[in-house]
């Protein structure tokens, strides 16, 4: 019989809760939990789909299901046993430390772990080591806010909470894709639009991204001048007297200095800067000034910014100025990137933090956790960042790094620095649930750990809500909890320094959970009035000092901020552009930004074909006009060069970007996008680009500008090979053939599903490019995996001219369907014959042509196009045949689509794109 | 004025196929009188198979009937083997004497099958094939007996093993090569051949070499032993191993020969200017065919320069091959086999039996072997004899003539 649990969203930050439905130690389905105040019972496309991401075969194929560890470097790791692995593990650490002290050991930790998996690394760390070298992933995400938060407000803290949106009447969007990034909490958005059509939404992003078909007012500014424009509407508010002096004078600090700063920034330079008009700006600031309660939502765009400090503080002190905080409806409201990143920092989990909200730099509060502890002293040497960590690890300072869910060999910035640092470091432990990510091939020891569905423990969301993470399922194979692999590594090495063999007494989370609670008393965060079991019956949010028995929705209502004098301090920052501005040699802005559909390195969404369906393959989007200069197709291949790397990918038009941009989704990592340099080195995938170049204050890297060249790629030899393969198969041979491939100087190796009717199947597309056709032995390998050798695969082949296909038929009675396609050489016929075989089109009558070249048809095929509507399964031509027939105003037309195709009725995710497409097609009339 | 004399010494479809293109262009120049050893008019030799394959009958096949000779004023000695000429006196003279006297002289003597020199060749039931007199023999035999043995698996071999198991019996072809039909086809095809015609019951003894044939006591043939010892019964065995030109009579009438007549552009015998060869006992630039198409194009080109116009020339020919076997389509012609300087384009559907193979030298296509699917095979034919560039249509041609 099925048992139903309740637990969160591994996805986001809006911490969406959900019901995990199990059926014999199987996960067998997933539901929004109805009752959390997060979601109310909504899921988002990823979210809705995370039962089959823990499918029986998705882990036999994905999960790293043992202990492995590697004799050497690139040779394939080799299963050992726990105690073996620990035991080693300790070893190794034990010896850096004693022969060159802890601060060659590095811990690089992530914002998907649980409170409890983080106050466990940390006290290891920075209790037991005694090194400050522990930093996470939310280092590329959060740290920026988090310091603009303290310089202003005293305190990491975000005032408001989701219920906000129900009582503000002028959102203030910035660098943030909402509609894409946090789905859930842009439902609510429209809800509250809805209920208060009056709202007044401004969307500040360089591209016109789907947040902005809800958006009043959508500013796109240049990259990375939100500083100048923020200090300019300041200055409009001082010159309108749109600035509430009273609080100012009542409840803050420094307005003079940002008064005399912001002298300068008048419209006509902010226009000039930020390539905006006056209009919009008088407009924005008006709206974000005037109205009753003006709320910010802000995420990746202000914070992955070489001034993202500057950025956040210069937003909040819009707020200070207009006293548009502390209110229903009113702050500066950050959005997370990650699941919980929040608790990871309301244990410390920084290099520059303690437990509970304390610093590494107050010299009180480092007495006060060592004596916590029952440890000698916390070391006063602030921990290297992120960033930093890896630069040392490149440079041989640190020599022990200890991975824990995160994948740097994706995502960090300056690949070509990361993979020296873990390629020089002596030893490298990966505590990973999936053995699949690119961080997999750099690593001496692999520990396989519990994910989603199998752990316990507690996250806490974007409005500091606290929610318990349940286990619906037992661990798969031999992993074990994140927490629980800390501490019995901790207790090992303990053993060896001789020191703090009491440090971990830990049976439970709950048990670490309670010590972590007791860190936190008559601090910002107190949370002493919590247990698990309040949390058992509904999720809190912070602070819930004892005695509370509700937690706080907004903080700072009584004008009282987390700073010594009780002051909001104004922050005089001058704009600064991005770090490295565009240039003729890079004369293009590489953005990078999330796909609706996918998540991070997409370890787990990348194991759904069907999430594949919205964005089926890595390109980068260019605006046409820039497009036409160098005359470039779609589809065309280009070399993407910055000064730090180079990767090939296809090119896509896209009229949403400013001139002189481009963006490409940050989830095309090695794993998807590889390929090889004239040189023969590997190309790394996004973050081969990116440049590691930081904010002073947050030393959060600046992953949202890079300067690139672009240039046409003229690899004339291309290869496509797709097939439908058995479930328990297909994300098997899409790994083999993304290794197999990784010598062309072009690869994309992709999933794709099957989507409404019959949904579930899957099948793998391989694209590749070359100067030359490869040896054919390759190709027969790729047919091989393919299931495209056997007597029912028709074949063409033409050596001297490279030309080589391949198509499977599967044939039943009088029907025959292609199931599987290699064209190499001339790929032109992928027009349709990609469509017969997504969309399982009959192709008897096609006979021997299948084998043909033309981009057209034998007959009439039409390609489907892209997925919108993942949840139905709808797609675009399907979209735009019913927009032909429709009638009336856009909201009848939208109704008319969504009663004759269902999109967009169960998630709502794709609810922005069909406004777009309603928009861009004429009524009929 | 008084007519030339025209002798034809054989009465096949290569000789015949050069009177009618005379007498189109110049029906009243010679007085014709034809020689032929069969006791037949002109039939078609290659639809032997489909009458053996009881598809049609002798009289079907007869291509110039009795009144088609009278009706053109031709004597007609049939069965009559000419067995000498005088150059000197030009004159023919038959075994039972008839003699015809000439001006011009067409040797059309044709080929004779090649019999193995094996032990037992001699035995009743060891048989060519390649006349009527043959074709029955084989309808005859399946009638009253089981076990046949086809020596040789080329076109005709494979043709004779249909033909014999269609009429009921068990048929075995021996053949030494590794393949079927490997003048013809290249690996592969002949892989699906065999494969095709197993199906259809047909047995297959590749790279076996036939040692005796062996008898029965009484005279008749009852089993074929190999090399390697073994045993095949056999009341019955076709030798279908290939012929040799018949150049009897022209050697001894001190023609130059080599593997056959040897003939000018004109097919003109190289001795003696009034003496003319045709068909598969001539040999052009060192080639003698053994096709029918060659054959006719040898006819018209002799034809023209016996009706004085000689403005005709025989340039040598391209063939092709297809195998008259219902229900298996097959197609090969020029250089099919590749090689040295040459590329290849390959289609195949394993499942639905077709292979293709396009073979290309340079920008032009020299050979073809289709299997399976041979529509486009006239095409293909057409292209190898223009020698015409298909560069630009290179990727089109696997899949058809492009509908303009």
């Amino acid at each position: 019989m099925t048992t139903e649990t309740r637990s969160t969203c591994p996805y986001c930050g809006v911490g969406c809760g959900v019901v995990i439905a199990s059926h014999a130690g199987q996960i067998v389905g997933v539901r929004g939990d109805p009752q959390h105040p997060a979601n109310f019972g909504r899921l988002c496309t990823k979210g809705s789909t995370l039962h089959l991401t823990a499918s029986a075969e998705v882990t036999r194929q994905t999960r790293l299901l043992q202990p492995m560890q590697r004799a050497a470097r690139g040779a394939a790791p080799q299963p050992l046993g726990w105690d073996a692995a620990l035991d080693g593990a300790a070893e190794r650490f034990a010896r850096v430390i004693a022969e060159h002290g802890p601060d060659a050991v590095g811990f690089y930790l992530s914002g998907q772990l649980l409170t409890e998996d983080y106050y466990v690394f940390n006290k290891l760390a920075k209790g037991l080591i005694g090194t400050n070298n522990l930093d996470t992933n939310s280092r590329l995400c959060m740290s920026s806010a988090v310091a603009g938060y303290k310089q202003t407000l005293g305190a990491d803290a975000p005032p408001a909470c989701y219920d906000d949106l129900q009582h503000a009447d002028c959102l203030f969007i910035v660098g943030s894709n909402t509609a894409w990034a946090h789905p859930i909490l842009f439902r609510r958005i429209e809800d509250a639009k809805r209920a208060n059509p009056a709202m007044q939404i401004v969307v500040v992003d360089p591209r016109r991204t789907d947040t902005c078909e809800i958006a009043n007012l959508h500013l796109a500014l240049q990259p990375g001048t939100d500083v100048m424009l923020f200090h300019g509407m300041l200055h409009l508010m001082l010159r309108e007297g749109w600035t509430q002096p009273g609080y100012i004078a009542a409840h803050t600090s420094g307005f003079d200095a940002l008064q005399t700063l912001v002298r300068d920034c008048t419209p006509d330079a902010v226009a000039q800067v930020c390539g905006i008009t006056q209009e919009a700006l008088v407009q924005a600031t008006r709206l974000f000034a005037t109205s009753p309660a003006t709320l910010s939502l802000y995420c990746m765009g202000m914070n992955q910014s070489s001034s993202g400090t500057a950025k956040n503080a210069a937003l909040i002190n819009l707020h200070l100025a207009t006293a548009q905080i502390g209110r229903a409806g009113a702050g500066p409201f950050s959005l997370t990137g990650q699941p919980n990143a929040m608790g990871g920092r309301e244990v410390g989990g920084l290099s520059n933090l303690l437990p509970a909200h304390r610093d590494m730099a107050n010299a009180a509060h480092r007495a006060e956790v060592a004596a916590f502890w029952g440890v000698d002293r916390i070391p006063a040497l602030p921990g290297k960042s992120a960033i930093e960590m890896f630069q040392a690890a490149a440079d041989g300072e640190i020599r022990a790094l200890w991975i824990a869910c995160t994948n740097p060999a994706q995502s960090m910035p300056d690949q070509a620095t990361v993979r020296r640092a873990l390629q020089r470091a002596e030893f490298v432990v990966l505590q990973e649930a999936f053995a699949g990510t690119a961080t997999c091939a750099f690593a001496d020891l692999l520990l396989p750990a519990t994910t989603w569905g199998e752990k316990e423990g507690t996250v806490t969301n974007s409005e500091r809500r606290i929610s318990r993470v349940r286990a619906a399922v037992p661990a798969a194979g031999a992993a074990r909890h994140d927490w629980h692999i800390a501490a019995e590594f901790a207790r090992r090495l303990a053993g060896r320094l001789g020191r703090g063999t009491a440090l971990f007494p830990y049976e439970t989370p709950e048990s670490v959970w309670n010590e972590h609670r007791e860190t936190t008393r008559g601090r910002d965060l107190d949370i002493t009035g919590m247990d698990y079991a309040m949390l058992e019956a509904t999720p809190q949010q912070w602070p819930l000092p004892a005695g509370a028995t509700q937690g706080r929705p907004r903080l700072y209502e009584d004008g009282r901020f987390a700073t010594e004098d009780g002051r909001a301090r104004f922050a005089a920052t001058p704009y600064r552009p991005v770090a490295e501005a565009r240039s003729a040699r890079y004369p293009f802005s590489l953005n990078t930004g999330r796909l609706r559909d996918q998540w991070h390195g997409m370890s787990r969404t990348g194991t759904l074909g069907r999430l594949f369906g919205h964005v089926p393959e890595p390109v980068v989007q260019m605006h046409p006009q820039d497009m036409a200069l160098q005359q470039l197709a779609d589809g065309d291949l280009v070399y993407l060069t910055s000064q730090r790397g180079s990767i090939v990918v296809p090119v896509a038009a896209s009229a949403d970007l400013g001139l002189s941009q481009a963006f490409i989704a940050m989830h095309w990592g090695p794993e998807y996008l590889g390929g090889r340099s004239s040189t023969g080195t590997a190309l790394a995938g996004v973050n081969a680009l990116t440049t590691p170049v930081h904010c002073p204050v947050s030393k959060q890297p600046e992953l949202k500008h890079t300067p690139v060249k672009i240039l046409k790629a003229e690899l004339p030899w291309s290869l496509l090979a797709m097939a439908w393969l058995p479930q328990d198969e297909a994300l098997h041979v899409r790994a083999r053939l993304r290794a197999l491939a990784d010598a062309l100087p072009f690869v994309s190796c992709v999933p794709f599903g099957d989507q409404g009717a019959g949904a579930g199947r899957t099948g793998v597309l391989l694209r590749a490019a070359g100067h030359e056709p490869p040896a054919d032995g390759l190709l027969a390998q790729i047919e091989q995996l393919l299931g495209l050798s056997g007597l029912d695969t028709l074949r063409y082949a033409d050596p001297r001219r490279g030309q080589r296909r391949a198509v499977r038929l599967q044939r039943t009675g009088e029907a025959a369907h292609v199931v599987g396609v290699l064209l190499a050489g001339d790929t032109r016929a992928e027009a349709w014959i990609r469509a017969l075989l997504q969309d399982q089109l009959p192709a008897q009558d096609f006979g021997r042509q299948l084998l043909s070249f033309q981009a057209k048809a034998p007959v009439g095929v039409k390609p489907r196009g892209k997925v919108v509507c993942s949840c139905f399964g709808v797609s675009e031509s399907a979209i735009c045949d019913k927009l032909a027939q429709c009638s009336g105003t856009g909201e009848e037309r939208l109704a008319a689509l969504q009663g004759a195709l269902q999109c967009g009725t169960n998630c709502g995710s794709c609810v922005p794109e069909l406004k777009r497409m309603v928009r861009a097609t004429e009524p009929v009339a | 004025m008084k007519k030339m004399k025209l002798v034809m010494v054989g009465n096949g479809m290569a000789g015949v196929r050069t009177l009618e293109e005379l007498l189109k262009i110049a029906p009243d120049l010679y007085d014709i009188t034809v020689f032929g050893a069969e006791p037949h008019p002109n039939y078609n030799r290659i639809l032997l198979s489909p009458v053996l394959a009881g598809e049609q009958t002798l009289e079907q096949i007869v291509l110039n009937s009795w009144e088609w000779y009278s009706a053109n004023g031709i004597t007609l000695h049939a069965g009559k083997k000419v067995v000498e000429v005088d150059r000197t006196r030009r004159v023919v003279r038959a075994e039972d004497g008839t003699e015809a006297g000439y001006d011009r002289l067409l040797l059309a003597t044709g080929s004779n099958p090649f019999i193995l020199p094996l032990p037992g060749n001699d035995l009743e039931g060891v048989i060519a094939y390649r006349d009527i007199a043959d074709t029955q023999t084989m309808i005859e035999t399946a009638k009253t007996h089981r076990h046949a043995v086809v020596i040789g698996g080329g076109l005709l071999g494979l043709e004779a093993a249909n033909g014999l198991m269609l009429r009921g019996m068990q048929v075995s072809v021996v053949h030494h090569g590794d393949w079927l039909m490997e003048r013809q086809l290249d690996k592969v095809a002949g892989g699906l051949l065999r494969s095709a015609l197993e199906q259809r019951g047909l047995n297959f003894l590749l790279n076996a070499h036939t040692a005796e044939l062996l008898g029965n006591g009484a005279g008749r043939v009852r089993a074929v032993r190999f090399q390697d010892g073994r045993e095949a019964p056999a009341d019955l065995v076709v030798m279908a191993v290939g012929i040799r030109p018949n150049i009897a009579l022209a050697q001894r009438m001190r023609l130059h020969c080599e593997r056959a007549i040897v003939v000018n552009d004109t097919m003109q015998t190289v001795t003696d200017a009034r003496v003319y060869a045709v068909g598969e006992c001539a040999q052009h630039r060192g080639i003698a065919y053994g096709l029918v198409a060659p054959l006719f194009e040898q006819g018209k080109v002799a034809a023209n320069h016996l009706a004085h116009h000689g403005i005709g020339r025989y340039q040598g020919s391209l063939t092709s091959t297809k195998l008259k076997v219902t229900g298996i389509d097959l197609f090969s012609a020029g250089n099919f086999q590749g090689g040295e300087g040459t590329e290849e384009i390959v289609m195949s559907d394993a499942l639905g039996g077709v292979y293709k193979k396009l073979v290309i030298q340079g920008d032009k296509l020299v050979g073809a072997c289709l299997y399976g699917d041979t529509v486009d095979g006239n095409w293909y034919f057409q292209l190898l004899r223009e020698g015409r560039s298909v560069e630009q249509i290179r990727d089109q041609l696997m899949f058809g003539q492009p509908t303009p």
